[in-house]
């Protein structure tokens, strides 16, 4: 089953002087893992923003497990559906920050149990065992009353992963999720997403990761001026990339 | 006259001086708020008229504010808004420092990380819980040293109102110093003042302490 669908996107930045997304389509199935890679300023952290409904494409549809949140209308450009219909699509999706951006004011317990009470209606008891069995999991549970800014940014990544996790979304969206970490702190970031693509959680993931994106994709996609340029297999891609401009990309990250 | 006696008659202005500053602070700590927001509004004509509006409160002085208002609608429309001039110096007090204030929680939103607004909207706040629960908060603690300098400044703003008459602390110790052609009273309303603010100052203080449980 599809879970998410991605048809003919298009966005422009700058008064459309800035072309970053040109007729992008793309489908992730249930139980799907898809890696993202491309050079910077290839459009993918602005595919994945559209994606996730943080920014409005100009054109395309965006359909999630069928219902939609975007239509094509009349005039060629992107109608999204109302505002009732988008908060019901929001809960199938979740995502992970560069960044993380956990709530600094909230311990790391509350970053989990207060979105499950204010926005899914779960009771205090539940909502508190849904993160403390979700903390275990990410090996965090003597962390659970500390503060983000007492966490090393691994930990706040593994954090944010399980905040998003505590919402019970059909398909987890990774934007660059260990850019913003020291080296030595990433492999623990992607142990977890690891473990969670061997547990056939459905995820596309946005990285610089190349060996990593190799081992955990089913497929990967390479990204380039705003189009896929190729996808296809891991093994297909790295191993035996079919464009000049894939091979040329994947020669600088030391690939193949 | 004794000092005792003094103290004694500026204490009983002390009533005076603390219902301008509790009653300023009730009404224009939530006034600031619905003035920053106009403020920030995507409205271009709202937000301008608010941004003006500011700029007049913040470039005259709170003492014409304060004649304006006490004394303003009498000579305008031959009317008084009340007796009791508590009540206008309240309103000028108020309207004055929730434009300070608007300037300050403005300063506070816009410092918050566009981070932690796609945080709630991915997963799912609504607009309301995400400035309440989310947002708020983490202003009020980035907004509290400023809000201390301006909740001191009030304290002493308070004794302006003398000069509409109104009774409070300040207003009697200018007219005892004048009955009794002596200075004692000034430096009485000096360590009035002072100790007022070191009151606030430890309250405030203990409040941001409270804050501090996060950086």
């Amino acid at each position: 089953m599809k879970i998410l669908e991605l048809n003919h996107v298009q966005k422009s930045f700058n008064n459309e002087t800035l072309h970053v997304l040109k007729d992008i389509s793309l489908s992730v199935s249930e139980g799907e893992v898809v890696s993202v890679i491309g050079p910077s300023g290839s459009g993918k952290s602005t595919l994945l923003r559209c994606a996730t409904l943080l920014t409005e494409m100009d054109s395309g549809e965006l359909i999630y497990s069928g219902e939609y949140a975007a239509k094509i209308g009349a005039n060629g450009k992107s109608v999204y559906s109302d505002k009732a219909e988008l908060k019901k699509i929001r809960s199938i999706f979740g995502l992970v920050f560069q960044s993380f951006n956990l709530f600094p004011h909230y311990s790391v317990l509350k970053n989990l149990t207060d979105p499950q009470i204010s926005v899914l209606g779960r009771d205090k008891e539940q909502a508190r065992e849904k993160a403390m069995e979700l903390l275990r999991k990410m090996n965090l549970e003597e962390k659970a009353d500390a503060y983000p800014c007492q966490l090393s940014g691994g930990q706040q990544q593994r954090v944010a992963i399980a905040r998003a996790l505590a919402m019970d979304p059909q398909i987890l969206f990774f934007d660059e999720p260990t850019s913003a970490l020291d080296p030595e702190l990433t492999g623990e970031v992607l142990k977890v997403i690891k473990k969670l693509a061997e547990e056939h959680m459905t995820m596309v993931i946005v990285t610089h990761e190349m060996a990593f994106a190799r081992a955990v994709s089913d497929r990967v996609i390479f990204m380039d001026g705003g189009v896929i340029v190729e996808q296809g297999d891991p093994e297909e891609v790295f191993g035996a990339p079919k464009t000049e401009r894939t091979k040329q990309f994947l020669k600088n990250y030391g690939q193949s | 006259m004794k000092l005792i006696t003094m103290i004694n008659l500026m204490l009983e202005g002390m009533g005076g001086t603390c219902a301008i500053f509790f009653l300023t602070l009730l009404f224009s700590l939530p006034l600031g708020m619905v003035v920053a927001l106009l403020r920030m509004s995507k409205n271009k004509v709202v937000s301008n008229v608010t941004r003006a509006i500011i700029s007049v409160l913040r470039g005259t002085p709170l003492m014409l504010q304060l004649i304006a208002v006490t004394y303003g609608p009498y000579y305008l429309f031959e009317f008084s808004v009340s007796k009791n001039k508590l009540i206008p110096v309240v309103i000028a007090f108020a309207i004055n420092y929730a434009a300070y204030f608007a300037e300050i929680y403005r300063s506070g939103i816009e410092s918050i990380p566009v981070g932690q607004y796609e945080a709630s909207e991915i997963l799912g706040y609504s607009k309301a819980q995400t400035f309440f629960r989310i947002i708020l908060p983490q202003v009020i603690k980035r907004i509290m040293p400023s809000m201390t300098n301006e909740v001191v400044t009030l304290v002493k703003d308070t004794s302006l109102a003398f000069t509409v008459s109104y009774v409070e602390m300040f207003t009697i110790g200018k007219n005892l110093a004048n009955s009794q052609t002596s200075f004692v009273p000034f430096i009485v309303a000096g360590v009035f003042y002072f100790v007022f603010n070191a009151i606030v100052d430890f309250v405030m203080g203990r409040a941001e302490k409270s804050m501090n449980y996060y950086q």
